[in-house]
Parts: structure tokens; C-alpha cells; sequence
């Protein structure tokens, strides 16, 4: 593809811009996009590029949403006092129980990460599996974008979006 | 499969300790373990003894009939005496929470101990795979293959938003623990293990000692683990380890290493003449004094080996030739040698290879017998 503004040299970058609904998509050659000043445009593009895709991914407290909370898990009698005392739960299900409680010992245990990402057993269905793969993908934008590695970044955004 | 002879395998030392495989002059042996629970029941601690025999022998039967390639062996730990308990405890076939706890409860071990499956441990299954020097990604292949193949016939307890889950909140996610045992001498001779424990910190890493939660660094040798399981892949967590985290730690017992042989050549030799003299003198030697001995023998053929070291302790100490059941055939002093020595003179090994319970002093006389034989010099006869 060739360059939108010399016509002569191949178009190495590719811009899109939304504005009110309307998108424009141009083709740039590297020399033409440094004289235009658009390769720095370009940097601040994808920073909030980035800001705006991870504002729109669900957040951990939507993945999920929140059990209330009970005295007692219904399914096994485990009380939060016994995990005091036993540093164990009784059941499966008193992760969402008492899901809004464990949270803070939870993030403590991990580092301030409280949404699984890795492994998924193969019978479950392929919306939660999605659904899991998406959040370990924005895990690991957010942590290429804190590391400014705009490569990867972008990377993951595209395997975000063919996630969608 | 097969009734487990405790026998059978106690004369020799595990793969995983063989002293072979990637840095194994510092990374003696990399483990992944994961934990799982089965849907539709209750954590081990809320569980009846009927509920645990239930979850006991569903979980045996999938995991016997696996195809590990291997001789598949089954273990009853709650029927098994202390001794063997203790036995399965120093090859690191069981932790020692599953040796130590009440009600229905087995190990499953391939032959060769690559992998064991404790069932009703902390968790209704610990999945486990042990390989020598630095292969971690190879434990996560293999225990990866083993997981998909147990979950094609059991239903895991598994929530989209946490993960695998697990009796304790600690191994949330992926379940997955990673850890390495790293031997670290020429840190300790140097004074600069506060160095690596600190830096291991910094990393949020579980530094135990060889027989894992609560025991000491014994013989320089230290196991560290990931901590965090929630929040992060499996993949990511095993890349840390063989991109950063082992490099760093590695290149710290290096230093050490190449520090005391340019500066400090009078403090190895020191620790290695020491130590070669007591372990081939000694009448009476407890297994601590023993594990810590053997590991500067360790260290001098490592350096010998890996760094092309000579200083007159290490000359001879490499001119030492084994002898008796626990060298090896060639007869040579080697890695495998001291190996053999360290886990076959370890209290259980030593009582099961004898025939019967040994009181400490008879243990600690049998124990120094066993090393001076190994370690005698044909010059002076035996």
C-alpha cells in the first residue's frame, strides 16, 4: 500500500480515527508521518487507545456478580469464624457465599489480584472460558502498558477484540 | 496396579535427586504442584470420614488408570506405620501435613517418582511432578497433560471469576505451586545469604527449607516457591522463574563461588578439608550434622566440575574413590555419590534399609558407618 500523502514510498502506518460516528482511515509512509508531527500524535493515540479499551472491559466486580452475605453457607454450615480458626473453607460454594468478605484476604493472598487468569477446565462452557481469557488478557495489557511496551499493547488489544 | 514395596525404591535415590539435568550444580530439582477439589463435595475439613473415603476412591481409581508411561503404584498413607509415613515424607512422595493427618487418605506414585497424586491431603487431590536441575516448563507440560486427562473423568470445582477452588484461599486460581531447590553454599561460606533471602522477598517468594513449610535450611539447601495463584497464568508464573527468577538467584551462588575461589580459597578449603575428614572419621553422626557436611562435599565437586576448580582440598577430595552399597558401581566419587549418601543415611531411609526401628544413637552410628565406607581411601585400605 502506498503512502496517502507522497504516493511513492509503502505506508507503514495506519491510522483510524471515530469522530462522531464517522471513520477516517489513513496510510502514511514513516518520513511522511514525522513531518506531519503524526508519529508523535500517534503515541498519545494509542496511550488513551489503551485507556478507553480497558475502561470498556468489565470490571472484575461486573464479572461476577455479588452473592449476600449470610451468617452460614447454606450448603455446608461454614461460618467466617471457622475459617479463623481453621485458615480453611468448608465448601466450593462459600467462595460466593461469602465473596464480598474473602475478597480482602484474598487480594492480601495475591498480590491485590482478585480474578482468575489461566487455566480453565475443558468442560466448561466457552462464554466463561471467554470470559476468563479476556480478563487475562487485560491483565497483561495493563501490565504492557505500565511497562510501555506499546508492541505487545497492541498485540493484545487485537486479541482482545477477536476475543469480543 | 501394584501393592507399593517400600523397599523397592529405598536402596537408590529418586531421578529427581540425581544431580543431573539443567544448572544442576545449583538447581537440584524444580517441582510444580497443583491443587484440586472435586465438585459436589466439601473441602477435606468439613468432609465425613464416609465423604473422604467416597472422594478417596473415585480419585484413586481415575488416577491409576492414568498412562504416565510408567509402573503405577498405590499407597494407603492412613494405614501405612510412622516409619514408612516418615519414608515417603524424605523422598518427597508426600508433604508432611498428609503423613501427619487423620482419616482416609493415599498417594499415587509412578515407579520412577516423576509424579505422586496425594489424595485427601489439605485438598481432595495435590497433583505433583519432580524433575531434575532446572526444567520447570517440562513439569508444567507433563502435570498439564496428567490435569486434562484426571478431568475427563471428575468434575473440578472450578468459578469463572476465581479459578481452580481450593480448601485454603492461598492457592486460589490456578492452584499451582512452583518451586525450585536451589543449593546455595558458597552464599552462606560468603555471609551473603541474607542477600538472596531478601531479594527472594522482593520477588514475593516462599523461601522453605529441603523438607518444605516449617523446616530449616538444612545442607544449604533451599526450595522457593511462588506465592501468588490468583491473577496471573501458569505460563506467566513458570516464565518469571526460568526468565528472571532462577537466572538472579543462580548468578548470586556463582559469585559466591568465583569470590571464594579468587579470594577466599582458605574458607572453602577449610570447609571442605573439615568436612571430608569428619564425614570419613566420625563414629557417631546425627543426620542434620551429616546433611550439612555433605553439602560442602557437594559444593567442591561442582566447582571441580562446573568451574574447573583445583585447590588442594578439592584435589582430594576428587581423588577420593567410593566404596560399599551406597557408591556408585564405578566406584567413583561423584554428584550421584553424595546424593545417595544424603537421602539413603536420612533417619527413615536408613531404619527401612536395615529392617527394623533404630533408636537415635544406633541410627546416628549406622548412619556414620555408611558415609566412612563410601568415603574410605584405598590407600589406607578400608
Amino acid at each position: 500500500m502506498q503512502c496517502q500523502i507522497c504516493n511513492k514510498r509503502t505506508a507503514t502506518i495506519h491510522l483510524t480515527e471515530i469522530s462522531e460516528g464517522v471513520r477516517n482511515e489513513m496510510h502514511i509512509c514513516e518520513q511522511c508521518a514525522a513531518e506531519q508531527g503524526i508519529a508523535a500524535q500517534s503515541q498519545m493515540s494509542i496511550n488513551e487507545l489503551l485507556s478507553n479499551l480497558l475502561a470498556s472491559q468489565p470490571s472484575d466486580e461486573e464479572l461476577l456478580a455479588g452473592a449476600d452475605e449470610v451468617s452460614a453457607c447454606p450448603n455446608c454450615g461454614f461460618t467466617l469464624d471457622r475459617l479463623r480458626k481453621d485458615g480453611t473453607l468448608g465448601c466450593p460454594h462459600d467462595y460466593e457465599v461469602f465473596q464480598h468478605s474473602l475478597m480482602p484476604l484474598i487480594q492480601h493472598a495475591h498480590n491485590g489480584r482478585s480474578t482468575h487468569c489461566g487455566k480453565v477446565p475443558s468442560k466448561v462452557p466457552c462464554e466463561t472460558k471467554k470470559l476468563v481469557e479476556l480478563s487475562g488478557l487485560r491483565q497483561e495489557l495493563e501490565q504492557a502498558v505500565r511497562n510501555e511496551d506499546y508492541e505487545r499493547a497492541a498485540e493484545l488489544r487485537d486479541r482482545m477484540k477477536q476475543q469480543e | 496396579m501394584i501393592p507399593m514395596k517400600l523397599t523397592d525404591i529405598s536402596n537408590d535415590i529418586n531421578d529427581w535427586f540425581s544431580g543431573s539435568g539443567p544448572l544442576a550444580d545449583i538447581v537440584v530439582s524444580s517441582r510444580i504442584r497443583l491443587a484440586r477439589n472435586l465438585a459436589g463435595h466439601r473441602f477435606l475439613h468439613s468432609c465425613s470420614a464416609e465423604e473422604k473415603s467416597e472422594i478417596l476412591e473415585r480419585l484413586k481409581a481415575v488416577v491409576v488408570s492414568l498412562d504416565l508411561g510408567d509402573e503405577i503404584v498405590y499407597f494407603s498413607v492412613d494405614q501405612a506405620p510412622v516409619l514408612s509415613r516418615n519414608f515417603l515424607v524424605e523422598r518427597h512422595l508426600i508433604s508432611r501435613h498428609h503423613a501427619m493427618a487423620k482419616g482416609p487418605r493415599g498417594v499415587v506414585i509412578a515407579r520412577r517418582e516423576f509424579f505422586t497424586a496425594m489424595i485427601n491431603e489439605e485438598d481432595h487431590l495435590r497433583l505433583q511432578v519432580l524433575k531434575p536441575g532446572c526444567q520447570l516448563s517440562a513439569c508444567l507440560d507433563q502435570i498439564d497433560r496428567i490435569d486434562d486427562e484426571i478431568e475427563k473423568q471428575v468434575d473440578y470445582a472450578f468459578n469463572p471469576r476465581f479459578g481452580y477452588l481450593t480448601a485454603c484461599p492461598t492457592n486460589l486460581g490456578t492452584g499451582i505451586r512452583v518451586s525450585v531447590m536451589l543449593h546455595m553454599p558458597a552464599l552462606k561460606m560468603t555471609g551473603q545469604i541474607e542477600k538472596f533471602l531478601a531479594a527472594a522477598k522482593d520477588m514475593n517468594l516462599a523461601v522453605r527449607g529441603l523438607f518444605g513449610e516449617g523446616s530449616e535450611a538444612t545442607s544449604d539447601l533451599y526450595q522457593i516457591s511462588n506465592q501468588v495463584t490468583l491473577g496471573i497464568s501458569e505460563q506467566s508464573i513458570v516464565s518469571d522463574f526460568e526468565g528472571a527468577i532462577i537466572p538472579e538467584m543462580v548468578e548470586y551462588e556463582k559469585i559466591a563461588r568465583r569470590q571464594l575461589l579468587a579470594k577466599q580459597v582458605d574458607i572453602l578449603d577449610d570447609k571442605i578439608s573439615r568436612a571430608t575428614a569428619l564425614l570419613q572419621n566420625a563414629h557417631l553422626i546425627s543426620s542434620q550434622e551429616a546433611l550439612s557436611l555433605l553439602s560442602h562435599l557437594r559444593l567442591g565437586l561442582n566447582m571441580r566440575e562446573h568451574m574447573q576448580a583445583s585447590t588442594p582440598a578439592i584435589d582430594r577430595l576428587c581423588a577420593l574413590k567410593g566404596r560399599a552399597e551406597v557408591a556408585d558401581p564405578d566406584g567413583g566419587l561423584s554428584i550421584r555419590t553424595i546424593n545417595r549418601l544424603f537421602m539413603l543415611t536420612l533417619p527413615a531411609h536408613l531404619q527401612l534399609n536395615y529392617g527394623k526401628s533404630l533408636d537415635a544413637v544406633h541410627r546416628d552410628a549406622l548412619r556414620a558407618k555408611i558415609i566412612r565406607q563410601a568415603l574410605h581411601q584405598p590407600t589406607q585400605g578400608s
